[in-house]
Parts: C-alpha cells; sequence; structure tokens
C-alpha cells in the first residue's frame, strides 16, 4: 500500500498502539478529574514528569529499581497530588473552570521550572530492568519486550478503572456525587473525601504512566510539557470527561500518529490538532462526549 | 550643597565623556542569545551565559575604557522570537555583539538584523555551515565547529570503517537539512552510498517509528543528523530496539559531551563523535574548565561554551585595537586580521568567509569500566589538523571570497 511493504505497515500500526498506550493512560487520568470533579488539570503533564522522576529517585538513591518504582512512585505523586487537593483545588471548585486550569497551569511550571533548575533539560538515565530486556521477532519487526508490557499493563490499568468507574457501586456512588453531591451525603457518603482520593488517583495514573516512560524516554523535566498539549487534544477528541473515550482516543491516535509517521514524518507532531479541529467543527463535544 | 554636587556629577560626565567616545553608550554590551529552557538548554543555555562572563572578567571586565556588561535571553528555538529580541537589543538597549545562538535556523534570522544594524555576530551554537558558505555575512565570526567539519570528522571515519551504505534520521530544519547534506557528500566522495532519509520534526519524543523505517533500509549505519534531545532519544530506543546488535551502527553527526553525561556510559559506549573541544585535552583546558565547573553546579563546558568564551576573548582584544564598537564589520574584519589565541582552543585565525579554524578531534565514548571518574567521557581516536578539519575558502559559495 502506498509503496510500503504490508510487514513495514504492520510494524508501524504496532508501534502507533504502544504510543496510544502512554496516551491514553495520561488521558484517562485527565478524563476521571475532569468527569468527576469538573477540574481541567493542567498539572498533569509536570505529575506525569515526577512519576518518572520519583522512579529515579528511588534508584540512585533508595537502591529500590523498577518493580518497586511502579508502586511507590504512583502512590508518593499520589499523595502530592492529594496534599494539593485539600490545600488549593478545594478552594476552586465553586468558580469558573478557568479558576483550576489557571492554577494547574501555574503549577505546573513551577514545578518543571525548579526540576529544570536542578536538574537541566537533557534527563537522566533510566535502563529498562533486567526482565523486560530484550526483545521478540516478530518476522517484520523486532518487539522489544518492554513496549510489549507497556500495552499490556496500561490497557489492564484502564480497562479496571473503567470498570470501576462505570460497573460498580463506588464508581456509581462517584458518578452520583458529581451530579448531586447534597443528595449523595445525604446517604452518608463522605464526598470531600471522595473527590480527594478521585483527585489523588487520576494523579497517580499520570505519575505511573511516568514511571513506564522512564526507560524508554529519557527523565526529562521537559518530558511532561511535551506530551500534555497532545493529551489534551486526546481528551478533546475523545469528550471531555468520557472515560471510555479517552481510553479509545488515545490508542486510535497514537495509531494515527504512528502512520503518519511512515507517509509524512514532518507532520507526525501536528495530525493530532488537525484531527482535533475537523472533530470540533462536526461534532462539537467530542466522538464520545455528551453535548450538556 | 546639592547644586555642587549636580555641578560635580556634571563636570565628571562632561570630562568622562569624550575619553570613550568611541564606545557608543560609554558601555560594551554583549547579547548572549540562546536556549534557556528547552532541548538545547544544557548545552547552551546558562553555560554559554557563565563562558561569556569568564571572558569578560579574564579581559579586566573593561576595554577601551569602557565597562563590558554580559546580558542573555531565550529564543526558545524559534527564529521570529531570535530576531526580535536581537532588534530590541540592538535598538533599544545597545548591545553591540550578540554570541552564541544555537539553532541555526534561529542563527540565519538572527545574522540578517545584526548585518543590517552593522553589529557583531559571534557564532558558536549553531551548526549549519551555510553561517560561512552561503548565508555568510561581513558581520559575523562562526567559531566553534560546523556541518561540514562533522560530516567530514565522523562520516569519514566511519566509512571508512566500512560503513558505507547510509540511512539518516534528520532534524527538519536548517541544520537537520545541512548536515544531512553535508554528510551525504563525505559519504558519496569515498565511495559509499546513501539509502534514504526521514525527516522528524524538532523535539520529537519518540523515535521508533522512524527507527524501524532505519532498520528496514538495510543500511549499515543510521546517520543522525540530529542534536541534543532528538540525538539522546534516539539513541537510547535504538538500543531498545536491538539496531547495534542487530549489525547496524549508530553514527551520531553531532553529540555533546552533556548528552553523553545524560545517557550514560553504558547506552553511550563505543560511539564516535567529533567536537573541536574536550575539558581534558591539556593543562589549559583542564584548568580553565574546572574554573568553569565551580561556577555551574559541577558540569564540565561543552564545546559550544567554550566557544562562547574563546569568541568573547578574541572579540574583546579586537575591540581593544579599534577603540571603537560603532561599526560592527570594522570589528569583525579586525578579529580576521589578528591570529587568534585562546587557552582553548590555542592558536588560529578567522578566516576571510568568517570561519574560525582550529583543529578538531574525533573521540570515542568510553566503556563504565575505563572511566576513572565524573566526566571522564572520551578516548581520542585522532586530532583532524586545521587544514583538513574545515571546508575549504573556496568551496563555500561566501560572497566575501570571491572579491
Amino acid at each position: 500500500m502506498f509503496g510500503i511493504p504490508p510487514q513495514a505497515l504492520f510494524g508501524q500500526l504496532l508501534l502507533g498502539l504502544i504510543n496510544g498506550a502512554f496516551y491514553a493512560m495520561l488521558s484517562l487520568g485527565l478524563a476521571v478529574i475532569f468527569g468527576l470533579l469538573n477540574i481541567i488539570n493542567f498539572a498533569h503533564g509536570a505529575q506525569y514528569m515526577m512519576g518518572a522522576f520519583a522512579a529515579w529517585f528511588l534508584l540512585t538513591h533508595a537502591g529500590l529499581g523498577y518493580w518497586w518504582a511502579l508502586i511507590l512512585a504512583p502512590l508518593a505523586v499520589g499523595l502530592l497530588g492529594i496534599l494539593l487537593e485539600r490545600t488549593m483545588l478545594r478552594r476552586l471548585y465553586h468558580l469558573d473552570h478557568l479558576y483550576g486550569l489557571l492554577l494547574t497551569f501555574g503549577l505546573a511550571l513551577v514545578i518543571q521550572g525548579l526540576f529544570q533548575n536542578q536538574y537541566g533539560s537533557s534527563g537522566q538515565p533510566y535502563l529498562i530492568p533486567a526482565e523486560l530486556q530484550g526483545g521478540r521477532n516478530l518476522g517484520f519487526m523486532v518487539l522489544p519486550n518492554y513496549r510489549a508490557w507497556v500495552v499490556v499493563l496500561s490497557l489492564a490499568v484502564c480497562l479496571a478503572t473503567w470498570y470501576v468507574i462505570e460497573r460498580t457501586k463506588l464508581g456509581a456512588y462517584l458518578r452520583a456525587a458529581t451530579e448531586n453531591p447534597t443528595l449523595v451525603r445525604a446517604f452518608g457518603v463522605n464526598v470531600p473525601r471522595m473527590i480527594t482520593l478521585t483527585y489523588g488517583f487520576g494523579v497517580g495514573l499520570a505519575a505511573l504512566a511516568g514511571v513506564l516512560a522512564a526507560p524508554i524516554y529519557q527523565v526529562s523535566p521537559l518530558m511532561g510539557a511535551d506530551l500534555i498539549i497532545v493529551v489534551f487534544a486526546v481528551v478533546v477528541i475523545g469528550g471531555m470527561g468520557s472515560i471510555m473515550g479517552a481510553i479509545v482516543t488515545g490508542f486510535a491516535l497514537g495509531l494515527v500518529e504512528g502512520l503518519t509517521k511512515v507517509f509524512y514524518p514532518e507532520a507526525s507532531k501536528t495530525v493530532i490538532f488537525v484531527i482535533m479541529a475537523v472533530v470540533l467543527l462536526l461534532k462539537p463535544a467530542g466522538l464520545f462526549g455528551r453535548a450538556s | 550643597m546639592v547644586i555642587a554636587r549636580i555641578l560635580g556629577l556634571l563636570a565628571v560626565v562632561l570630562v568622562a565623556a569624550p575619553a570613550h567616545a568611541q564606545i557608543t553608550g560609554n558601555v560594551i554590551k554583549i547579547g548572549v542569545l540562546n536556549d534557556q529552557s528547552r532541548l538545547y538548554a544544557d548545552i547552551t543555555g546558562q553555560g554559554s551565559v557563565l563562558a561569556a562572563r569568564m571572558a569578560v572578567e579574564d579581559a579586566g571586565g573593561k576595554v577601551a575604557g569602557a565597562p563590558v556588561e554580559v546580558v542573555f535571553a531565550d529564543h526558545q528555538d524559534k527564529p521570529d522570537v531570535g530576531s526580535s529580541i536581537v532588534r530590541q537589543w540592538i535598538d533599544r538597549d545597545g548591545v553591540d555583539a550578540v554570541v552564541d545562538v544555537p539553532t541555526s535556523s534561529v542563527a540565519l534570522a538572527v545574522s540578517g538584523v545584526v548585518r543590517e544594524k552593522n553589529k557583531v555576530f559571534l557564532i558558536s551554537g549553531a551548526a549549519s555551515s551555510d553561517l560561512s558558505g552561503k548565508a555568510c555575512s561581513p558581520n559575523s565570526v562562526h567559531w566553534t565547529y560546523d556541518t561540514w567539519a562533522l560530516a567530514n570528522g565522523t562520516g569519514n571515519a566511519v566509512v571508512k570503517a566500512g560503513g558505507d551504505t547510509w540511512f539518516f534520521l534528520t532534524a527538519d530544519y536548517a541544520f537537520g537539512h545541512a548536515l544531512e547534506r553535508d554528510t551525504s557528500a563525505v559519504v558519496k566522495a569515498n565511495g559509499g552510498k546513501v539509502l534514504g532519509a526521514v525527516r522528524h520534526p524538532l523535539e520529537t519524543s519518540d523515535f521508533s517509528s522512524f527507527l524501524l523505517q532505519a532498520q528496514a533500509s538495510k543500511a549499515k549505519v543510521i546517520g543522525l543528523a540530529n542534536a541534543g534531545g532528538d540525538t539522546i532519544n534516539a539513541i537510547k530506543q535504538a538500543a531498545e530496539f536491538g539496531i547495534v546488535k542487530g549489525g547496524q551502527k549508530l553514527a551520531g553527526l553531532l553529540i555533546f559531551i552533556t548528552d553523553i553525561h545524560s545517557l550514560g556510559l553504558k547506552t553511550a559506549q563505543g560511539l564516535q563523535l567529533t567536537e573541536s573541544f574536550y575539558w581534558d585535552l591539556n593543562d589549559q583546558t583542564r584548568a580553565w574548565s574546572k574554573k568553569f565547573a565551580e561556577r555551574h553546579g559541577g558540569k564540565m563546558p561543552t564545546m559550544v561554551q567554550a566557544g562562547v568564551y574563546a569568541a568573547v576573548t578574541h572579540y574583546l582584544k579586537a575591540l581593544a585595537q579599534t577603540k571603537s564598537d560603532a561599526d560592527g564589520k570594522a570589528v569583525v574584519a579586525k578579529m580576521k586580521e589578528m591570529p587568534t589565541d585562546d587557552p582553548l582552543f590555542g592558536k588560529g585565525t578567522v578566516r576571510a568567509d568568517g570561519r574560525k579554524i582550529h583543529p578538531m578531534y574525533l573521540f570515542e565514548v568510553k566503556a563504565p569500566e575505563a572511566s576513572k571518574g565524573p566526566w571522564d567521557y572520551y578516548k581520542m581516536v585522532r586530532q583532524i589538523p586545521a587544514a583538513e578539519a574545515f571546508r575549504p575558502l573556496d568551496q563555500g559559495g561566501c560572497e566575501l571570497v570571491k572579491k
């Protein structure tokens, strides 16, 4: 097709899927936070970067490797998120979305600036854990074991999150609390605590994506800023706040981007925004969004 | 009392002014323009500002009776941002010389502005060989390195070692294109073949698709015509896809010591690269670099930062001769007339096309076991003599050469 051998095409599709896994996980966190808290969490990129740095800290200062980081880094960054929600975000819920956006955007700039001041811009090394090094020859490409692991893990996390929010009692409480907090509180549910934990969970998802990214990219203060705009485009295309929308468009846009890298690589950074523009023209609420 | 004081001050000003009437605004201002926040910030950034300050301090802080001041700004790798800063600097703030300016696209834009305003442009960070070729200017000196020198350093060595088929991963802007062009020429001149190239946007974090295309091309060598964070990510991910294990070789055409520091020797070992400066070359470079690192959080200087120091040093020497900063062309002409001599690059010259001439070095990155301490990263493979290191004067197409 178009002079590209089918084997190479499959390879690119697979790679697109892998990138899509990152987009999906990050946009899922954003969608959860927006859907349940109505906060446009611009600090998400910085929190993703902090996740990667937490993994690096654990390795270089505590001697704890990748598998520990997978658990500890999201917990630590999630706790920071909870602190942030308790001390700052909480005061903004009754105001317009814009205030939350500006606050988190400002925080992201501050956090990124502090890290850059301390660690420079070219990043810190983080190696792939020994158990996942190497790759498998699929015939049309070498699939690095680590990348396969990333897809499996993020698919599992995405689906589990979707299941909890859409199919369990806890998820039902959460969704109800966003519609009518007073009523839910009347049933004896501690709504503020639920919201705090939800934010912490969303931030933890970002940090987990950061840990997954650390062995592939450099652990760099800029990694979040590079990604956050794309991820926001993914969320907008999928429909703000739609959980399934975030997951599906995350993977789909990874694929589209991967294909663009084959056919017209120069456009691979812009193609997502072109799609965003088209989708907004045709379906302003996004592909999976409900018009309010 | 007050009146007397004002009169006194006036007298001082009136008496002082004629003493350095030739220095506009009674101060020499050097503007360091580079990337302070993005992917080239470690290569240039605050380190270049420090290098310029050290050059000024070593010159005694004053030239031709006027104090020398260093200012800096962030061009964010954007040509429009860079040229508007330079316009403001020259028109409003009285900046006499613009220094560094990594990102060739920005440097080409800035070069136009500096020429129009007849100031001085000391290029250290930008690499495109067009800056002393088709786009040369009587107001510019291109100091540290260029794409032709890199291509001939690393490219030559790799082709001669048997790497005769190439595929390029090229950053899609002026610098990447120039580096790909210059390296392709070297490959072909040595009987090699270029099988293809893929152009990626600046600041790409994921190189897997491009690496896969390079792998599919079956080329013996994958040439990385990019820099900074882009090169780092490409090298790191090439390891992941088993490119080197599969028999293909990576040739990083522009790699800085900060890139190696950030990759770690485990990933970077064995890479060959071309630089014009390394902190551990000789006693003089070691002494200066130690002073630099003490003030820069323990980080050793890149060749770009060293080039900023040397270029500013030579500029100030030329100013001490001309005793005037009003005519940028005249100052640059003086810089070309005087032989250069500084602790970092040794003795050299500035050619008619603005190209600074000095030796280049081909290094190989040490294995972790061979490194004796922090920043001990390179083993010298070959010194490329000054006469061979840069493009011959008559081949660049610079208008200043024809006469």
